[in-house]
């Protein structure tokens, strides 16, 4: 059997190229089929009621405005936080710390944040925020606690990409004189600009989707208007589809599919973005 | 202007240093959050209600073996599902596919990554359950092989991509050597290159399943929410309730300072601890990995 399987190699190498090649095609195209079938079910619900109106008889009429604008909030929210803090933490690990205890725990406590169930987030945020500092359930609460979660993507992509540029550019620099801290700010960040902005995005984009960090920490149920202020509490699109997936009986399925399909266009176009970004400044790349 | 910028200087290193600690801060201060609400649970409920089989907060009963048991089930399932799909895939990425489909391939992959968790939940509850009912005739869609399945899809891009670290960091020339040996392709991948890459694929594997283990609204909504102990491997048709489902569902519910809120703290820290123990296995094989490469090359 050996033997044979050793004379017919090359059969072998074609079942195995053609059994990856499945697994590959068997990974790809459920996310190909659930973005299309999201988008055939939902595109019929989408009007300018819908998108600019409120809810109204239990959530089963009328439009997602307030969620649309929610998880806007959220996201600006969290990128006010957590964008300055992840770059400069990225800044420090990437040009400034040395190879020491204190360093190498930083970066387990990195790995570890980025591990941390969603939902404990959630708990975390509850505890300190909403509780502990009193912020209620809100606005800021719920964008502090999901920044926290979203800080080691952008700090590790911001890392890895300041990393990649070359040391020779910050010799340079500081031979003709410039300044450790001027050398980063003028050179090696304006190299590293499209990394950072592609881990930027992609870190927000998974806050805008998350359900599980902002359900005791900022999401309404139903909010008669928009929040005025960072302490109200707002409603937001993943929740939404939650709870008119699961908590509203009688629920149009149209509403459902369309909301679904708001807040998969909303993801997709950052992922798209941060694609473009990463591929174009690939393409543009000298070094 | 030479002094102000010297004092420019110094204030921004100091923030930058200060922002990079802030990742050990944040790490301590979400385990002394979970420690001051969750410990209390010792002296609230008794330890044999902790350690019984039954979850039934309304008539004080806090049985978590249950909800463990719900979240290794599940878990099981989306491993079995994520790790020959994730590890095929990022072979097929890594070694075989031409460079255009790469750049196909990739993005995809990525974008499953970002596809947010409660979409997937819905779709379970609309497709897949229904589907599964009827096809495995079962009284309910709503079961942990449901969550094991969309929570496999979940976990897929994390096995993907660092497997496919792992893969590409291999040296070329261990490829070449085989290759100029007479080996196939296919032979080099299994013989040379996989075992060559063996820790990070361990590493991707590990974090999938911490991937898993965590995810809460996807399970939350397609599992069922049945607090009932899952031990056989038929428990897979059945509802099952995991940890993270359980603090989702019911911590929205409960007066703060209660037992039940406790309680539901406590298993949050169990969830923190695993995840904790997860990923510093999972990156002290990396950093082995890394330590035996640069002595091979030294």
């Amino acid at each position: 059997m050996k033997r044979l399987l050793s004379l017919n190699r090359h059969l072998v190498q074609q079942i195995g190229y053609t059994a990856l090649t499945l697994m590959a095609v068997a990974t790809v195209l459920p996310i190909i089929a659930v973005v299309i079938y999201i988008l055939i079910q939902g595109l019929p619900a989408i009007s300018t009621e819908f998108l600019t109106g409120f809810p109204h008889d239990g959530m089963r009429a009328g439009g997602i405005l307030p969620a649309i604008i929610g998880t806007l909030y959220l996201t600006v929210g969290t990128a006010i936080f957590s964008v300055p803090l992840g770059i400069a933490a990225a800044i420090y690990l990437a040009e400034y710390a040395s190879d020491t205890p204190l360093t190498r725990t930083i970066r387990i406590a990195i790995i570890n944040l980025a591990g941390i169930p969603s939902v404990v987030y959630g708990l975390f945020g509850l505890g300190l925020f909403v509780i502990f500092l009193n912020f209620g359930t809100s606005i800021l609460a719920a964008s502090l606690t999901l920044s926290i979660m979203t800080l080691p993507v952008i700090i590790s992509t911001a890392e890895e990409s300041l990393r990649s540029v070359p040391q020779a550019f910050r010799t340079v620099s500081i031979s003709l004189g410039a300044t450790r801290w001027q050398t980063i700010r003028r050179i090696v960040l304006k190299e590293a600009l499209p990394g950072i902005l592609t881990g930027v995005i992609l870190g927000l984009e998974r806050a805008a989707g998350e359900t599980a960090p902002i359900l005791f920490t900022g999401a309404a149920f139903f909010l008669p208007r928009l929040p005025h202020s960072p302490f109200d509490a707002t409603m937001a699109l993943p929740y939404h589809l939650f709870v008119i997936s699961t908590q509203v009986p009688e629920m149009p399925i149209q509403i459902q599919y369309g909301t679904a399909l708001v807040l998969l266009v909303f993801v997709l176009t950052m992922n798209v973005i941060a694609t473009v970004i990463r591929s174009r400044a690939r393409a543009k790349r000298q070094w | 202007m030479e002094k102000s910028l010297n004092w420019r200087e110094f204030v921004i290193t100091r923030l930058v240093k200060a922002s990079g600690y802030s990742a050990i801060l944040f790490v301590a201060l979400i385990f002394f959050f979970l420690v001051r609400e969750g410990l209390p649970t010792f002296w609230k409920a008794d330890i044999t209600s902790l350690l019984s089989t039954r979850w039934y907060p309304i008539e004080e009963y806090y049985g978590i073996l249950p909800l463990i048991t719900g979240s290794l089930i599940v878990t099981l399932g989306a491993t079995l599902v994520a790790v020959p799909l994730g590890i095929g895939t990022a072979v097929y990425i890594s070694e075989i596919a031409p460079r255009w489909m790469r750049e196909i391939l990739k993005p995809l992959v990525e974008l499953l990554g970002g596809l947010p968790s409660v979409v997937l939940g819905f779709l379970g509850i609309l497709l897949l359950s229904p589907f599964l009912r009827v096809f495995l005739d079962l009284p309910t869609g709503l079961t942990a092989l449901t969550g094991s399945l969309l929570l496999g899809g979940i976990a897929v891009p994390t096995v993907v991509s660092v497997a496919e670290d792992a893969l590409d960091a291999v040296p070329r020339a261990y490829r070449e050597g085989a290759w100029a040996l007479g080996a196939t392709r296919w032979q080099t991948i299994w013989r040379v290159t996989f075992p060559a890459a063996r820790s990070g694929v361990l590493t991707a594997i590990m974090l999938g399943i911490g991937r898993a283990i965590g995810e809460t609204m996807t399970v939350m909504m397609v599992t069922g929410n049945a607090p009932v102990l899952a031990l056989k491997l038929g428990s897979l048709f059945s509802p099952v309730r995991t940890m993270t489902a359980t603090i989702a569902a019911e911590m929205g519910e409960v007066a703060s300072g209660s037992t039940h809120y406790h309680v539901l703290f406590f298993i949050g820290m169990v969830l923190f601890l695993i995840s904790m123990g997860v990923n510093i296995a999972a990156s002290s094989v990396v950093f082995r990995a890394k330590k035996r490469a640069e002595r091979i090359l030294s």
